[in-house]
């Protein structure tokens, strides 16, 4: 039986001329949970509140039954070291490659386990960048480093923020099977952001469409894209919403 | 021509007189430039990576400091060590700890502000995907430090420069005492008005030299990491 990880109630995050607003919204371990949405519906502002990055105005947080509310939302650092984000834009240290994938473990202060690294370096095809200075990197190997230094630590949730947006065919499959991998064999909570329907087709359990700060409907990927409920999510899927 | 042959014979001759007055400068300077870079950095690193409500203030106030004039900051350091000062009890005056302390007022906010605009160009988005990746603050400050190494190198280079190069400020509260406070700028002054300009232009030579040579180290340190890390 999967784990809830995450519970969300009545979350807001206020900005000028933007509204987050999560009702209510549960996420569990093992499963992948697709975020479609046109461009400023709250998706990366929901990442960066499930990631501790920014706190809400109101409302609370459920994390693996401890609750956080704006006044509470910094978790220890043991928790928000079980989170991490892939973001759309890789940022990578200067230095080499390694020097970058082995970061978190050295800010843990972890032992560097070469064989599990290596395992990890070869399932993303980036064995013979080790030793190249990261400003080198094309946007594909960037994101394959990015997505290798994300995963050396093991974390129990992985956020993606669109981390195939504009990248082409090869490196998302390489990404793609990297992270389902990952998601079967640890069973951690993937929230993965796409504006491709394709890409929630293939890799998600459940899909959420998001709107205006909203959210649209959240339900199982048959479900989603065979019999969605709402009105919009079928005007989404048939392309009438803009981005 | 004459100042040069004239630095070169006071160098060679292993002249105790010009030795000690080098000695002092570099540990004046030196000691100047290290609590300013223990202060200049953190206090730059602190301002380019956080917002806050009073941040504008505090970074004119910045800026000011470094175009302060280092005659100024003597007099202010002379009156605060001066028997009659705040801290007169401590009999600092005329000693090499008051010129260090002037040494300080004049390289800290250097070392601060160019620190703190190596720091700025740092991408943010890196910044956030450090924290993301579980780094604490301090460890997020640190890297943010060793993205910006040119430009923090820059600043310590711009503190010694400011340090070891005035005369102002030593001139008043070390009191140019031959074998104790004298050092490089204030040697100069003394020669010159003396009339001895080959001796003037050889310890201006000599501090030349000196702040090229400590440039040059500092900038092999920084290439070496450089390629150590690539």
């Amino acid at each position: 039986m999967q784990q809830t990880s995450y519970k969300l109630h009545n979350l807001r995050k206020i900005y000028p001329g933007f509204e987050l607003h999560i009702a209510d919204l549960s996420l569990k371990d093992g499963e992948i949970f697709c975020l479609l949405g046109p461009s400023g519906a709250g998706k990366t502002t929901l990442l960066r509140l499930l990631n501790f990055l920014e706190e809400p105005d109101e409302g609370e947080v459920v994390f693996r039954g401890q609750k956080y509310t704006p006044r509470t939302y910094l978790p220890s650092l043991p928790i928000m070291r079980q989170i991490t984000t892939v973001f759309q834009r890789p940022a990578l240290l200067k230095g080499n490659v390694w020097q970058n994938i082995i970061y978190p473990l050295r800010i843990r202060h972890q032992k560097v386990d070469n064989e599990a690294i290596m395992e990890i370096v070869n399932a993303l095809g980036i064995a013979s960048l080790l030793k190249q200075s990261s400003s080198t990197l094309s946007g594909g190997e960037a994101q394959r480093v990015a997505l290798a230094r994300a995963l050396v630590f093991q974390p129990q949730v992985l956020l993606l923020d669109e981390p195939t947006a504009n990248l082409d065919p090869a490196n998302i499959m390489i990404i793609e099977q990297m992270v389902t991998k990952y998601a079967a064999e640890r069973k951690p909570t993937v929230v993965w952001i796409t504006h491709n329907h394709f890409q929630a087709k293939r890799v998600g359990d459940r899909v959420c469409l998001m709107e205006g700060g909203r959210v649209v409907e959240v339900s199982d990927k048959e479900k989603f894209f065979n019999d969605p409920e709402e009105q919009r999510t079928r005007e989404f899927l048939a392309g009438k919403t803009f981005y | 021509m004459e100042g040069l042959v004239e630095s070169l014979r006071l160098l060679w001759g292993l002249d105790p007189y010009v030795y000690n007055i080098i000695i002092v400068s570099l540990r004046v300077s030196g000691l100047a430039l290290l609590f300013s870079a223990l202060i200049g950095i953190p206090l730059g690193t602190f301002l380019g990576l956080t917002n806050f409500p009073g941040k504008p203030l505090v970074t004119a106030l910045l800026y000011t400091g470094m175009g302060f004039p280092p005659v100024v900051v003597g007099l202010f350091v002379f009156i605060l060590f001066s028997t009659v000062g705040p801290m007169g009890r401590l009999g600092w005056l005329f000693t090499e700890r008051a010129m260090i302390t002037a040494q300080i007022i004049i390289a800290f906010p250097l070392v601060a502000g160019f620190t703190m605009a190596a720091v700025m160009s740092v991408d943010r988005n890196l910044m956030r995907q450090l924290r993301a990746l579980g780094a604490t603050k301090i460890q997020a400050s640190w890297a943010a430090i060793k993205e910006a190494r040119v430009g923090v190198l820059v600043a310590i280079i711009a503190g010694f420069g400011g340090a070891i190069s005035e005369v102002g400020a030593v001139m008043l509260v070390g009191g140019n005492i031959e074998g104790k406070t004298r050092v490089l700028t204030t040697a100069i002054v003394l020669e010159t008005r003396k009339g001895n300009f080959g001796v003037a232009l050889a310890f201006g030579i000599i501090l030349l030299g000196l702040t090229f040579f400590a440039n040059l180290a500092m900038l092999y340190l920084q290439k070496r990491q450089m390629f150590a890390r690539e």
